[in-house]
């Protein structure tokens, strides 16, 4: 954020975040200056003859008609570099960590940090030798940024040329000069750091269709509703119902090679909680600590509400600078309501016309813009890289006809809506199996069907029951479920032990936290086996209450909390003593 | 309050409750803190909302009756609205600025801070795990409160909330050890007959010397109201940061608040998002409910129960929505058990700790109570439907187990929410409660619950001849 400080404005209105200084005629939109005699850190948002309107991403108390702002020529950039993962940053990327042991618990404006340790050494690896031709996006080296992440130190994109010299293996801070290119544009000094705006979505060659799921390890998800590598996914639901257990679930137990977590404008002990827990963690795919794939952006709701705006670019550069690297990254953003919110604030103190409920006319092209920077893409080096998003949505009154939620639904291709009677019911998580969708399910089919041929066929007949169970409910309401025939109390029976039994999922439970997909598979198996074996044996006359009997039922619906993961044996074994008992029974009405 | 040579302008362009626009001003600051003196020379506070070249835009806290054009003179301080705050305001009353009002002095010494707060870094905060017993069923075994969590009493008009927070008040504990919560009650819009009720609950319970208040009665000026939380929040921090001690800040009532916010926010044509509230409501009470919690290197704590009246009892309305988005978790109450006489009428289902499941379990209170929580909230769910069933039917038609549904829905009610408004339960007696009550269910309906957990807890409740569920239908 340094660079040329040209010549000074001075400020003429402060309202909130928001200041207007005049003398501003060379600057450009979307730079940075420094505001006022704390030197807050402030963005051009808007320029008009001279006047500039300033978006300060800091308290603004105290600041006066008259205070100068300084130009910095640049716009909002990041510092991508090795040390981004295992940390926390604020919307625009200061440390926190270390600000709260240089400067205390609590954020006073005008601290400026750097975003990363410059004093720390990495080792070094070089991956090319001089005269060496280099494209933007390949590695001239490595760094093994933390056990589980190789770090690649990628040509940033504009440049290309011959390798002139490249220093040797070693221990290096990240401002070292390592490897000097000689390209058209002149000799080009290459470090570990590319600083990258962050407005501005990072370059790729081409986007590739995606088949692959991301694992999430959440059942109802990955069988239900699967996102694949790359995909994009909303999770609204009105407070409470479980949106952000639900994104932490998934920056815990994806198997995305790289987390970017965004708190934007939520509360600071969800962030306080992902910094206790997580290094104490261990991530199932690679068995490291889950904080050294893990790069947290907080901006909580009480920190101030511009750089909440720009929280989720952070976020979302980050995540590209990694997706460019070759890796599979996995992005939440808890909560993208809240981020349209700040928009809205700015939008109101800059007297635009609102659209919809007080929003600016342009929300839904930000959104758009947003998701749009997910994606399964090759990379410049001709990697294959992805960044899945997943945006947490907070609708008022749980409302889901809100703008927020109505635009987002647009630009998505999973829709997990959470539902209130189930939270209240402490069904978790409460993703409506009728409400919700998916339109990646065709596209990993095939992912799937290695674990298990059927697998299409076992989703769907659990889906239709579900769903006939619902037409049921409605009957059962006016006249009870006695007047029912046997073969639809089945369905009433069956439907309610598989939500009990599959589609709950307990994140505080050491097992149930994380279900493998072979785990997944074979339950699906179990519910769907006791489905089509006792739907024989009651065609067969057995009455419904001997099938309640079956001791199997208890075994199948803690089976999710009692048979951990890699316990194949147990679950081989379940599915053996629920075939023998359907068989026993079968047999007495045969 | 008042700093050696603030800058001193006389006459105002425009009175607008609660604002003014004074013009020709210089070296104003945005959010400093203002004196603005009527024409009797009687001195209200005020904030900057707004500078524009030579105009700034004064909230007036005191109220803008009185003030005219000519006659006002506004002095700017050049520094943010402050509190002076001292352990000795413990025992006392003020207004929403700080100001005694019991008739004693202002408390010697102490500390300006700056009312607004700064926000906690993240990083620096510790996450509250600490289970505090309040001796309420409902509460400790199903919604338990944490040392350090933000947790609302979401109302209605005519509802016992007040007596709900008083009963927290006398009753919290932390489980094997002494009391010893400093408690801060910010009073907005709270009538006189509500201060006399929390003054003589305190009173009687010998806590009185340990309560401050801050009131903001009905009868004063709408906009000190948005000032009172802040200003009681600010020695909350300071007792518990500075001093290390346990405090519990009861905010009561949020709605009030809300709607003062909602009144400078319309004086200042605003464009509104719900209901006519201003569309930074949400960070606003965010502003104020995040300073709740505990923080790295303090051994102390803020204990937040902001209280607010659902307008209609309508949870969806932008006053509790909002502030069910920033808290963690609500208490709410319900207006169908309150007519059914219930105390504290409080909606299990509705109702939420999102930190219970931190502080509670083995080592905390007890190793079966998130698990007999979660048990008694599955069953509880289904009874709304089968009372809806019975009520079409009638109850003789219900199967035997929706009959037992119903049985223990009624139990639920009756012997584990309800409870005396004296009677504090250790948290073992209201697990044993849920246990009894999850009795009248047969034990293969209790799929929530580890056959470890059964064996040791479960008891049939069996005092009636009851048929046998599974075989019978
Ligand atoms: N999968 C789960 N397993 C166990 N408990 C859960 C699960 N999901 C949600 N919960 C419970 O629900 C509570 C609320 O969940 P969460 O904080 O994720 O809600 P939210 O939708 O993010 O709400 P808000 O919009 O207010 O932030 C949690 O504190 C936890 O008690
Ligand atoms: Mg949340």
């Amino acid at each position: 954020m340094s660079g040329p400080r040209a010549q000074a404005g001075s400020i003429r209105r402060v309202s909130g975040p928001i200041v207007e200084a005049v003398g501003m005629a060379s600057a450009q939109a979307y730079e940075v200056v420094r505001v006022g005699p704390q030197a807050l850190i402030g963005e051009v948002i808007k320029l008009a003859g001279d006047v500039a309107t300033i978006q300060v991403y800091e308290y603004t108390g105290g600041l006066r008609p008259g205070d100068g702002v300084q130009r910095t020529g640049a716009a909002l950039s990041l510092v991508l570099a090795p040390g981004l993962l295992g940390s926390i940053f604020d919307g625009i990327q200061r440390p926190l960590s270390m600000l709260a042991e240089q400067t205390g618990a609590f954020l006073k404006p005008g601290v400026v940090a750097d975003a990363l340790d410059v004093a720390r050494k990495w080792r070094f690896v070089p991956r090319v030798r001089p005269d060496q031709e280099l494209r933007a996006g390949e590695a001239f080296g490595v760094v093994q940024e933390t056990r589980a992440i190789e770090h690649r130190l990628l040509v940033p994109p504009g440049v290309e040329g011959k390798v002139s010299t490249v220093e040797p293996e070693g221990e290096y801070a990240i401002t070292d000069v390592l490897c000097v290119m000689d390209g058209e544009a002149g000799p080009a000094e290459l470090t570990m750091i590319q600083r990258w705006p962050v407005r501005r979505p990072r370059p790729f060659r081409r986007r590739r269709a995606s088949t692959q799921v991301l694992v999430t390890g959440q059942r109802v998800i990955d069988t239900f509703f699967p996102i694949a590598r790359g995909g994009t996914a909303a999770v609204p639901g009105d407070f409470g119902t479980g949106k952000t257990i639900l994104q932490h679930q998934f920056a815990k137990w994806s198997d995305a090679d790289v987390v970017v977590y965004v708190g934007c404008g939520e509360r600071g002990n969800e962030m306080t909680d992902i910094l206790r827990s997580f290094p104490e963690l261990e991530d199932p795919h690679t068995g490291r600590s889950l904080m050294e794939r893990t790069v947290l952006i907080a901006n909580t709701s009480n920190m101030p509400v511009a750089a909440r705006e720009v929280s989720i670019y952070t976020g979302i550069t980050i995540a590209e600078y990694y997706r460019d690297m070759g890796y599979a990254v996995a992005l939440m953003a808890d909560s993208t309501s809240r981020w349209a919110e700040a928009l809205r604030e700015a939008s109101s103190r800059l007297e635009e016309m609102p659209a919809e409920e007080g929003f600016p006319a342009y929300l839904a092209a930000r959104l758009a813009q947003f998701y749009e920077r997910a994606g399964l893409v090759e990379t410049l080096g001709g990697d294959e890289g992805s960044i899945t998003v997943v945006g947490a949505v907070s609708p008022p009154g749980g409302d889901f006809s809100e703008p927020v939620t109505q635009h987002t639904t647009r630009f998505v291709r999973c829709f997990w809506a959470l539902d209130p009677d189930l939270a209240h019911a402490r069904h978790y998580p409460a993703i409506s199996w009728l409400d919700s969708y998916s339109e990646y399910v065709g596209d990993v089919a095939d992912w799937w069907a290695r674990f298990n041929p059927d697998w299409s066929a076992q989703r769907e007949e659990m889906m239709n029951l579900l769903a006939e169970e619902d037409r049921l409910q409605q009957i059962v309401r006016l006249v009870g479920p006695d007047v029912l025939p046997d073969a639809q109390r089945l369905v009433l029976l069956v439907a309610d032990m598989f939500k009990t039994g599959f589609l709950q999922q307990d994140a505080g439970d050491e097992v149930d936290t994380y279900c493998a997909p072979r785990k997944q598979e074979l339950l699906l198996k179990g519910f769907v086996d006791f489905l089509r074996g006792t739907r024989r044996i009651i065609a067969q006359g057995a009455p419904i209450a001997r099938v309640r009997q079956l001791p199997i039922i208890q075994d199948l619906l803690r089976a999710r909390s009692v048979i951990p993961n890699d316990d194949e044996e147990a679950l081989d074994g379940l599915l053996g003593r629920l075939a023998d008992q359907l068989d026993e029974l079968a047999r007495e009405y045969s | 309050m008042i700093q050696d040579s603030p800058v001193q302008y006389v006459g105002v362009d425009r009175v607008e409750e609660p604002l003014i626009f004074v013009s020709g001003v210089h070296g104003v600051g945005y959010d400093e803190t203002v004196e603005v003196l009527d024409p009797q020379g009687n001195a209200r506070p005020g904030t900057v909302l707004e500078v524009n070249g030579q105009t700034a835009v004064v909230q007036v806290l005191g109220g803008t009756i009185g003030l005219s054009n000519t006659g006002t003179r506004v002095r700017f301080h050049g520094r943010p609205l402050s509190v002076c705050v001292s352990e000795d305001m413990l025992g006392r009353a003020f207004d929403g600025l700080g100001r005694p009002i019991d008739g004693g002095p202002a408390p010697f010494g102490g500390e300006l801070r700056d009312v607004n707060g700064v926000p906690i870094n993240p990083a620096a905060r510790t996450y509250p795990s600490e289970f505090i017993q309040t001796g309420i069923s409902i509460i400790d075994g199903s919604n338990s409160l944490i040392r350090g969590q933000k947790l609302p009493i979401f109302s209605g008009s005519g509802m016992p909330h007040d007596r709900l927070a008083a009963q927290i008040v006398r009753q919290a504990t932390l489980p094997g050890q002494e009391a010893s919560f400093a408690v801060i009650l910010a009073g907005m819009g709270i009538k006189n007959d509500e201060v006399e009720f929390f003054r003589h609950s305190f009173e009687s319970a010998g806590v009185l010397g340990k309560v401050a208040l801050f009131l903001s009665l009905a009868d004063a000026p709408s906009v000190e109201r948005v000032q009172t939380p802040r200003t009681a929040l600010t020695l909350a921090e300071y007792l518990a940061v500075d001093k290390d001690m346990h405090v519990l800040v009861i905010l009561t009532d949020m709605t009030n608040y809300c709607d003062a916010l909602r009144e400078i926010s319309s004086a200042r044509d605003e464009i509104p998002a719900r209901k006519g509230y201003p569309g930074h409501l949400y960070s606003d009470l965010a502003a104020i409910y995040e300073r709740a919690g505990r923080i790295e290197g303090s051994e102390g704590s803020i204990t937040l129960m902001p209280i607010l009246t659902m307008p209609s009892d309508d949870i969806s309305h932008p006053v509790p929505d909002l502030t069910g988005y920033i808290t963690e978790g609500e208490i709410v109450c319900d207006r169908s058990l309150f007519r059914q006489g219930i105390y504290p009428p409080v909606s299990a289902l509705l109702s939420l700790s999102r930190l219970m499941k931190d502080g509670v379990g083995a080592g905390a209170t007890r190793e079966d109570h998130m698990d007999i929580s979660n048990q008694l909230y599955a069953a509880y769910s289904r009874v709304d439907s089968v009372r809806g069933l019975a009520s079409v039917i009638g109850e003789e038609e219900l199967s035997p187990m929706d009959r037992q549904v119903l049985e223990f829905g009624d139990a639920f009610e009756k012997q584990y929410v309800n409870q005396g408004e004296d009677e504090n339960r250790s948290v073992e007696q209201t697990l044993d409660i849920a246990w009894r009550v999850a009795g009248i269910l047969p034990r293969s309906e209790l799929a929530r619950l580890s056959d470890e957990l059964l064996d040791r807890y479960y008891r049939r409740e069996s005092e009636r001849e009851r048929p046998d569920a599974e075989g019978n239908e």
